[in-house]
């Protein structure tokens, strides 16, 4: 099975909007999912600045889905969701 | 870890406002794009997240606005055009005097802190509520146990021996939070801060969860300098070091890229504390036979001392702070500048108000907002040189017992202090201030290093970083700084 590959937005305006509280999902996600799912800090994504939609920094990418005002829990919930769970 | 954990969607609330006032300030059309802010951030027909209804949303916006805007809500009159006072702002000569104000509209009406039996209790045979009961206050009515408020003194002592955990202490967490008893509600149930008794610890900010009390900015008037041409020069705390993703070079220039024209590490002056606080430490306690000495440098901590413990005075260092020497070596070389410094916390703005050398203070959660209006990606930034360096021991004032260590570092070995750090102040810790002052010895140590935020100063109330990742970040920054001895000569 592919793994889900998570991004976890670390660009300046993700960080200063709350992602700066989602860099526990970066050790969370391993030891909750082992090898199935990739999880990494990224640079900007590039979604800020998509018409100045900052106030719904931060930004995760699930995959191909964009989780908009990202949480802990709601990153958590899409990968199950890919997983299957 | 709990500590400076924000409340996310109040934080994120409030550093959206300040993200659309920089911007707004710093495009041509200011005063209507302010009075905009509410309507874009909740536009017709947009979802209502928090409120009864769009326009309250709307109406308590308009109000937290006003606090990024530097003034008082409560001062502010309800008819006053966010427009006029996005003008006032502009026109204003000097920040407001206290740092904290109320927003009351968005003030949740929290029941009154009391005791309360819930509906699990069984009305028991054993009945332990009424026998721990010292004042008579709690009786077993009608199968179910009864409090009489006018008897219970809110002691807690029947919610700890019931069986059934059925009685419980509701809070008033900004009441609750503040170590000073300066916030409370009034007889008409309206939340107020007594400035008179408040520390400016920003304690309350982070404990009210529905975002009601707020820090009133100085951005505006920062950046009218910055607009002017003057020269604005930068002075950050080394708590700093650990809130953004970049290194510290990067941030500097960072800094410099939007406006400002030179950055010090406020580490600097914190060479200076280190040293004068050490030979302090040395005259008053292994000389001079003093119980104790506590540290200085922490903001919340002196105006408790001024405001609650003066008896302790005698006991506190005389040293400045780290900013207060930063400060002084800036306006020593270049005395026409405007000096600004960066701060992890409420309650230097007090410190700032005291200092003539200190004109403002800009908070980091205030400077993130500012990247972000700009767009500025701080981990894509240049590396700009410090062109003063500074110590570890210096840069490491930044964490909980940072500064006691720093001063043993330039101590001999046989006059090493022995450190007792309060790591967040509370009710516990002013009381022990307090003995420590009347009996005029401190059995834990002889050095005491007060910090009002667990963690300290990157467990502040205004950081952006979260607590764990910050310190591993600034344990790198300190990692790679020259030992102290090479510093101060």
């Amino acid at each position: 099975m592919a793994k889900v590959n998570v991004k976890v937005c670390l660009g300046t305006t993700c960080f200063v909007m709350g992602s700066a509280n989602l860099q526990e999902l970066i050790e969370l996600v391993p030891r909750k999912y082992g090898d199935q799912v990739d999880v990494a800090g990224s640079p900007c994504l590039g979604l800020c600045s998509i018409d100045w939609e900052f106030s719904k920094a931060p930004y995760v990418k699930v995959d191909d889905e964009v989780i908009k005002e990202a949480t802990v829990e709601k990153v958590l919930t899409a990968i199950d969701k890919k997983l299957g769970k | 870890m709990s500590i400076n954990t924000p409340n996310k969607q109040t934080s994120h609330l409030k550093r959206e406002i300040l993200v659309r006032l920089i911007r707004a300030y710093l495009g041509d059309n200011f005063e209507e794009d302010v009075r905009l802010i509410p309507f874009e951030m909740r536009p017709k027909g947009s979802e209502v997240p928090f409120r009864c209804c769009i326009h309250k949303e709307r109406a308590i916006l308009r109000d937290r606005v006003i606090a990024g805007l530097g003034f008082d809500i409560e001062e502010a009159q309800d008819s006053e055009l966010l427009s006029d006072l996005a003008a006032k702002a502009v026109k204003r000569e000097q920040p407001e005097e206290h740092p904290l104000t109320l927003l009351q509209t968005a003030c949740n009406e929290c029941v009154p802190a009391r005791i309360h039996v819930t509906d699990l209790c069984q009305g028991c045979v054993a009945r332990p509520c009424e026998s721990a009961c010292r004042f008579g206050a709690i009786k077993v009515v009608d199968g179910k146990s009864r409090i009489d408020h006018e008897k219970c003194k809110n002691c807690g002592m029947c919610a700890q021996v019931c069986p059934f955990q059925a009685i419980t202490k509701i809070i008033v967490p900004c009441e609750n939070a503040c170590p000073v008893g300066a916030i409370a509600k009034d007889e008409d149930g309206l939340t107020k801060i007594d400035h008179e008794k408040c520390i400016s610890c920003g304690k309350c900010v982070s404990a009210c969860p529905f975002g009601a009390v707020h820090k009133k900015s100085q951005v505006i008037d920062i950046i009218k300098h910055i607009k002017a041409g003057e020269k604005v020069i930068a002075m950050v705390a080394p708590s700093i070091m650990a809130q953004l993703p970049c290194t510290p070079k990067q941030l500097k220039q960072a800094i410099l890229q939007i406006g400002f024209s030179d950055v010090i590490e406020v580490a600097v002056g914190a060479d200076v504390t280190t040293k004068k606080e050490s030979d302090e430490f040395k005259e008053r306690v292994i000389e001079g036979g003093a119980p104790f000495m506590t540290t200085s440098c922490c903001a919340a901590y002196n105006e408790l001392v001024e405001k609650h413990i003066p008896e302790i005075k005698p006991y506190r260092s005389s040293t400045g702070t780290p900013a207060y020497y930063t400060a002084e070596i800036v306006k020593k070389e270049q005395p026409e500048a405007i000096t600004v410094f960066f701060s992890p916390c409420v309650a230097k703005r007090r410190e700032a108000m005291q200092n003539p050398n200190i004109d403002y203070v800009l908070n980091f959660e205030e400077l993130g907002a500012w990247f972000v209006a700009l767009h500025v990606q701080v981990a894509e930034c240049d590396e700009a040189e410090y062109s003063q360096d500074s110590s570890a021991q210096a840069r490491n004032f930044a964490i909980t017992g940072g500064v006691a260590a720093a001063v043993n570092s330039l101590l001999d070995e046989n006059e090493k202090a022995n450190a007792y750090v309060i790591n967040g102040l509370d009710k516990a810790g002013i009381r022990d201030l307090k003995k420590f002052a009347k009996n005029g010895k401190c059995e834990l140590g002889n050095l005491i290093e007060v910090m009002a935020c667990p963690g300290g100063c990157i467990g502040g109330s205004s950081t952006i970083n979260s607590y764990k990742q910050a310190a591993k970040q600034l344990d790198a920054y300190v990692k790679s700084s020259p030992d102290i001895k090479e510093i101060v000569k």
